[in-house]
């Protein structure tokens, strides 16, 4: 703690300075290649790309060459609830849980070098680098707050959405084409929630954040899927009754079909 | 071939589906039972959300035990009386088991109430079942003649007032035991989220001595309008029935209900309640097992809303 108190001080005094300036030396470019993909009846997932350029201006520091990226992709936020079993009276039964409060269904880290080469510990806790550092805000009792990474039920949770492929990180995935070009992509596996996703491209200079940006894109159903989904919300009774209808008539078509005697 | 569900919201195998479906449906078709307790857990493990996979279900149900009703219906396997009766029971104890399922959701552990009625249901009829069938066929492998309990020499069901002539089902019984058993199974179907048919088969053998012959097309009659009522209770109140998702079900299940019922017509009624009786043991067992062996995995998420 006391080696690190320097550094901590030298980051607070750097973030002091660029809030100051009102013109940053750096600027942020960026694009996704599909800022709306449409869930068809034959969609099956999909891998986005996202482009970005480093923009410098005369302010920049000449000796600066060397930038960092993270990129945090997060899916619509929801409230989740993670249950751990012990045995009690020989089985075993849900015993304690947590309510981890809107959380993103969807969340995705990439970097272009291991956080520890970015920044300091201090400075990837503040920026939220990597999904130890994530804020996952839970309610324990009466209290709202996050926990220590080593946490049974964050680490339980974040190991549990992972084996979905809903929770990634990636520290090798933003490739620099150029100094200041970059590329990564953004797989989003067929189970991703629909709905709107948030992309925050953070910026890093020795070992402090130059920078940041954000974009999103959305995933929406288009068509046959959104006309299913609408009808099944807006207008459940008529929705049943044409599934119900629809189970009648295939069982029926079915006897005649198949009918030898 | 993968296909998007619009309710569901996950891209799914058309043809492990259908598969699933028709297999399903097979043994519904056989047995005369929903097969709800086989298809809602297949569909789980393919990766869709419980809450859609059992109102989904609902409507598959009811498109493969009506296909099975009308082929049951041509060679006169039904009692329409009879069924009428055990609805009267049925409607009421659906209502009951609602309120019970509300009230036991607010004092929790909602979940080891359902694995355990679900562990204890199971065993205990899939074992009677297998062991009646089991002694039954040992008696018929002996030579002996097939002692069917002598009619009348069952006391007090009999002694029960409001008797009602079954024709179909050629039964003199009084409507007690039959709406009560009609109750036991709705109460049962709303509070662990089944048919119950498999529940309802044995009791109309065991307690009402309804002939085999009947049994099976009257109990899917019961269970084609408890799904139907279900499906549109799901529609209207969570909207999670998945209409593709369930029209995929169907198509398998009632190809496989078809040949189900065939195959069921053809067995013995000792042997096809023997292999009813070990098919309910197996499941009943299976969920035991996950109740007393150490989960692979000590811990659930599941999403309670918010912004989705």
């Amino acid at each position: 703690m006391i080696a690190r108190a320097p550094l901590t001080l030298a980051g607070l005094a750097l973030g002091a300075a660029l809030a100051a300036s009102p013109a940053q030396a750096e600027r942020l470019i960026v694009s996704v290649s599909n800022h709306r993909v449409t869930v068809t009846p034959n969609y099956s997932g999909e891998e986005l790309v996202l482009f970005g350029s480093v923009e410098k201006d005369a302010q920049t520091p000449a000796s600066r060459t060397n930038y960092d990226l993270v990129v945090t992709v997060s899916g619509p936020r929801a409230d989740m609830v993670t249950r751990r079993k012990e045995r009690r009276f020989g089985i075993w039964i849900n015993t304690d849980s947590r309510q981890f409060l809107k959380v993103p269904s969807y969340l995705a880290l990439f970097s272009n070098r291991p956080y520890d080469a970015i920044a300091s510990p201090e400075v990837q806790r503040r920026q939220q680098l990597g999904l130890n550092n994530v804020l996952l805000t839970q309610r324990v009792g009466p209290d709202y707050a996050d926990v220590v990474p080593e946490d049974a039920f964050r680490s339980a949770f974040i190991r549990l959405r992972s084996e979905h492929r809903l929770y990634r990180e990636n520290t090798s995935a933003v490739t620099f084409l150029t100094p200041t070009l970059f590329r990564t992509g953004i797989p989003l596996p067929g189970e991703v929630p629909i709905g709107t996703y948030d992309v925050e491209i953070k910026l890093f200079a020795d070992g402090a954040l130059v920078t940041r940006t954000e974009t999103a894109f959305e995933i929406v159903k288009v068509g046959f899927e959104q006309f299913i989904a609408t009808t099944a919300r807006q207008n459940g009774l008529a929705y049943g009754l044409v599934t119900a209808f629809m189970a009648l008539m295939t069982g029926w078509m079915a006897s005649i079909v198949f009918r030898k005697d | 071939m993968q296909l998007y569900l619009p309710i569901a919201d996950i891209p799914v195998n058309v043809f492990l589906i259908l598969a699933m479906g028709a297999a399903v449906g097979f043994v519904s078709g056989m047995f005369g039972i929903g097969g709800g307790f086989l298809m809602t857990p297949l569909l789980i493990f393919v990766g869709i959300a419980p809450a859609v996979a059992v109102a989904s279900v609902a409507s598959h149900i009811a498109a493969s035990s009506f296909s099975g009703a009308i082929s049951y219906w041509r060679r006169r396997a039904i009692d329409p009386l009879l069924a009428a009766v055990l609805l009267i029971g049925g409607t009421i104890g659906t209502a009951l088991g609602v309120w019970t399922f509300t009230l036991l959701r607010s004092l929790g552990q909602l979940d080891l109430m359902i694995a355990l009625s679900y562990v204890i249901l199971l065993t205990t009829v899939g074992g009677l079942m297998f062991w009646e069938g089991l002694r039954a066929m040992l008696r018929a492998r002996r030579g002996g003649p097939v002692a069917r309990r002598k009619p009348g020499s069952h006391g007090w069901i009999h002694g029960l007032p409001l008797k009602l002539r079954f024709k179909r089902s050629k039964i003199y019984l009084s409507v007690i035991p039959v709406i009560a058993v009609g109750l036991v199974i709705g109460f049962i179907g709303a509070v662990m989220g089944i048919g119950g048919g498999f529940i309802l088969v044995p009791l109309m053998i065991y307690v009402l001595r309804v002939p085999t012959s009947t049994v099976i097309g009257t109990s899917m009659v019961l269970t084609l309008v408890t799904m139907v009522f279900a499906t549109l209770l799901h529609a209207v109140t969570n909207h999670l029935v998945d209409a593709v998702l369930a029209l995929i079900l169907m198509i398998g299940g009632v190809t496989g209900a078809q040949f189900g019922a065939r195959a069921g017509q053809k067995i013995r009624g000792e042997h096809l309640r023997l292999l009813l009786g070990l098919l309910v043991l197996a499941v009943g067992v299976r969920f035991a097992i996950e109740l007393v062996i150490r989960p692979e995995d000590l811990f659930t998420i599941r999403e309670t809303g918010g912004a989705g």
